[in-house]
Order: structure tokens, then sequence, then C-alpha cells
């Protein structure tokens, strides 16, 4: 008889799994948060340094880049599970695939979004961001990033199986990446002028809830599409 | 009393606008060991992906208890236990800690996984990368499973790729003690066994033109 295994197990061993690879692998962990770096780093070089420009254009700078670096990462969600065939025994494991499914994603953010959220307020002077969206900043990170996590591991479970399914995936997750663009810039350029913006990052956490709690079921059907 | 572990029925696969096999049905009984045969490119892998749930049939279904796999993917892959061609090991983790993700991810107890990596011959490998190892060792790592498994089912797209004859022998001794017990295995192999013919069950499928 197989012996069942708590959820809360499932999701650490396949978190800690994940974790483990990834500080082998150091090149991964470090390519997305360097790139962060780069874009922020070069705006004021092209742009110039006039401040009043940086401090407008700067939480648009940030998002923009912040998205681009987690639409860079994605990949290496399921590739290279799916190469070596890991994926499919995963899938063909008893426990739930979402358990599984969310330890992975989670994994992927603390990898790619954590770091950013750490080193955006330091990159964030440079741009001459206004003092008091500091914290804004910050906030619609911490709720905004695991939010582009969660949606882009569909369209890496979507396109997995594709050789190069980069630009596919660029096209089916880009799109449903603007609410939160749209929304964290506005969050953040509200507090820079000192207005109240509880409401955008409600809305950001509304997101949050809504993929946390769909999206995880919406990958694993990916996925099994996917290795079909 | 039907005690039938799996069954298959009229599965039709098609793959790149042909047919490999049509109205395949076949039933697996406990202490089976059948051996899928035919050339390269008949369908071998298809099948077994098809009878493990990975890729949906054309048409037709695999039944495990008399339930329909899709409906009760969790009962099914309790007592399931899969290996493919690509053998789900994971370079950038030691041997002892792909043996164990592997087992606990199909819910397999295991207090010693040293001693199961020294059944296969990986004594002193324990902490080495599997990236490090060769084929054969990395191919042991995954197999390694097999002696701790409780899985009713085997279902193995080649198990003997790559490991030496020693270990063909050894896994063959297995199989015949996991039917005896049982059990019941499916697998594809081009090489020759030394199990009698008359322990094993073949299914042959052809190359079809058409």
């Amino acid at each position: 008889m197989t012996h069942s295994i708590s959820y809360w197990q499932t999701f650490s061993n396949v978190l800690s799994r994940d974790l483990k690879v990834a500080v082998r692998n150091k090149g991964d962990v470090l390519n997305p948060l360097v790139f962060f770096i780069i874009v922020i780093t070069l705006f004021p070089l092209a742009i110039g340094s006039d401040s009043q420009i940086l401090t407008r254009i700067a939480p648009g700078i940030i998002w923009v880049a912040a998205l681009l670096s987690a639409l860079l990462s994605l990949e290496r969600l399921f590739k290279n599970d799916y190469a070596d065939g890991s994926l499919e025994q995963m899938l063909l494991s008893p426990q739930p695939l979402f358990i599984m499914v969310l330890a992975k994603v989670l994994a992927h953010w603390i990898l790619t979004g954590v770091p950013i959220i750490l080193i955006a307020p330091l990159l964030a002077v440079l741009l001459h961001l206004e003092e008091m969206a500091y914290s804004a900043l910050i906030i619609t990170l911490l709720l905004g990033t695991p939010v582009l996590s969660l949606i882009g591991a569909i369209g890496v479970a979507l396109t997995v199986g594709i050789k190069k399914g980069g630009v596919l995936l660029s096209l089916l997750v880009l799109p449903l990446y603007i609410p939160v663009l749209i929304f964290a810039t506005g969050a953040i350029e509200a507090a820079a002028l000192g207005m109240p913006y509880a409401g955008h990052l409600a809305i950001i956490a509304a997101l949050l809830v809504g993929a946390l709690t769909l999206t995880p079921f919406a990958i694993g059907a990916a996925l099994r599409v996917s290795t079909n | 009393m039907n005690n039938t572990l799996l069954s298959a029925n009229a599965l039709t696969c098609i793959r790149e606008d042909r047919i490999l096999f049509d109205q395949l049905s076949f039933d697996v009984l406990p202490g089976e060991l059948i051996q899928v045969e035919g050339p390269n490119g008949a369908g071998k892998t298809s099948l077994l992906r098809i009878l493990a749930g990975l890729s949906r049939p054309y048409d037709g279904q695999v039944e495990f208890n008399q339930v329909s796999i899709e409906r009760e993917r969790d009962a099914y892959y309790e007592n399931l236990l899969y290996i493919g061609h690509l053998a789900g090991v994971k370079g950038e983790l030691t041997a002892q800690e792909n043996l164990a993700f592997n087992l606990q991810l199909h819910g397999e107890q295991c207090d010693d996984i040293e001693q199961a990596l020294a059944t296969v011959k990986l004594t002193g490998f324990e902490d080495a990368l599997a990236s490090h190892l060769s084929a054969g060792q990395s191919r042991r790592i995954a197999l390694a499973r097999l002696w701790q498994s409780d899985a009713k089912i085997w279902i193995l797209d080649e198990p003997f790729t790559a490991i030496d004859k020693a270990g063909v022998i050894e896994l063959e001794n297995l199989f015949i003690k996991h039917v005896d017990s049982g059990g019941a295995i499916i697998f594809t192999s081009h090489q020759d066994m030394t199990i009698g013919s008359d322990r094993l069950k073949r299914i042959t499928l052809d190359y079809h033109f058409d």
C-alpha cells in the first residue's frame, strides 16, 4: 500500500528541490536580476540627468523592467523539467498537481521576484523617484510580481513542448500582464502626487488573489495538454 | 470476480496522420509480464504513454479497476510506476537527492536511501551530482525506485537502456519477483531476455504504411 504524505510536505519537497536546483545553476538566478539592473541604469545615461523627466518616468521604467525580466526568466520554470522527464514524473504523482505547480511558481518568484523587490528601491534613487512613492513602489512590486509569475506560468506550461516557444510565450502572456502594469504604475504615480492609492493596490491585490486561486489549475491542465 | 488490473479498450492512436494502432484491446492481469514488441516507430512508446495517462488516445480508453483512468487519476497513480525514455533524474541534484525526491513525489517511504542506492550498485556515488555520472548510472538512480515501490503496475519504456549485463539480469529477477507477488509489468525492450517465453506475454505492434 502506498503511504500518503501531506499536501504541505509535497509542497515543501518541490519548493526545496527547485531552490536547490536553482542555487546550483547560479547564472539562472542572476540573469533576470542583472537584466533588471542593466535596463534601469541605462535610462539615466540615455535620457540625461534631468531629474524632472526621470522622476516623471521612473515608475514606468521600473515596472516595465520588472515585467520584462520576469518574462525572460519564465522559460526556466518548466523547460528543464520537461527536458529531463521530471515533469512527466510530477504529472504521474498521486499528489494533487496544483500543489506542486504552486510550489514551483513560488520557487520561481523567490528566485526572480524577491531579488527585484529588494534592489528596486536602490535603483529608484538613480531615477529620482519621488520620496513619497517608495512605499507604493515596494507594495506594488510585492503584490504584482507574484501575479507575473503565476500568469506567466500558464504561458510556459502551454508552450513547454514547443522548441522555440519564446515569441509565442510573449504574445500569450504580455496582454495578461497589462492590467498589473497599469495599476501598479498608476499607484506609484498617485503616491508621488500625494494622492491616495489604496484603490489601485486593492485591484492588484484582487488580481493576486484571483491568480493564486485559479491559475494553478490552469497551469496543471496546460501541462497535461503540453505533454500529450 | 474480475481481477483485471488494467484494461485497454479499443485504443486508437494517430500520429502525424499515420495510424499507429487501431482498436487495440487487451487486459493486464496480476502476475502478467507483458513485453510490447515492434519495429522503431511502431508506436510502442505511444502505447505506454497512453496506458500511463500521459497521452490521450485518439479513441478508446484505459481503465484501472474498471474505472477510466482519467476519472480517478489519484487512485491509479498510487498504483503506477512509470519510467519513460527520460528518466526524470535532475543533473543538478545528487544521486541521493534525486532518489529521495522521486520517492517522496510518489508517496513511497524509504528510510535508508543509501541502502536503496546500494541495491543498484551506486555505493560511493550518493553525493555525486547526477550530471557527473555515466548514462547507465543515472539510469540506475531512476530504476532504484523499482526496488522500493509498492505500486502494482509498472510501465517501463526501455528499462534496460545503458544498463550492463549483470544489471539486466538483476532487473529481470526483480521483474519475476514483482509479478509473482501479484504485480504486473508492461515494458518495451529490444534486448534479448533471459526470462523464458512462457512467462512473457507479447503484444506485437506492426508498422503501418497507410
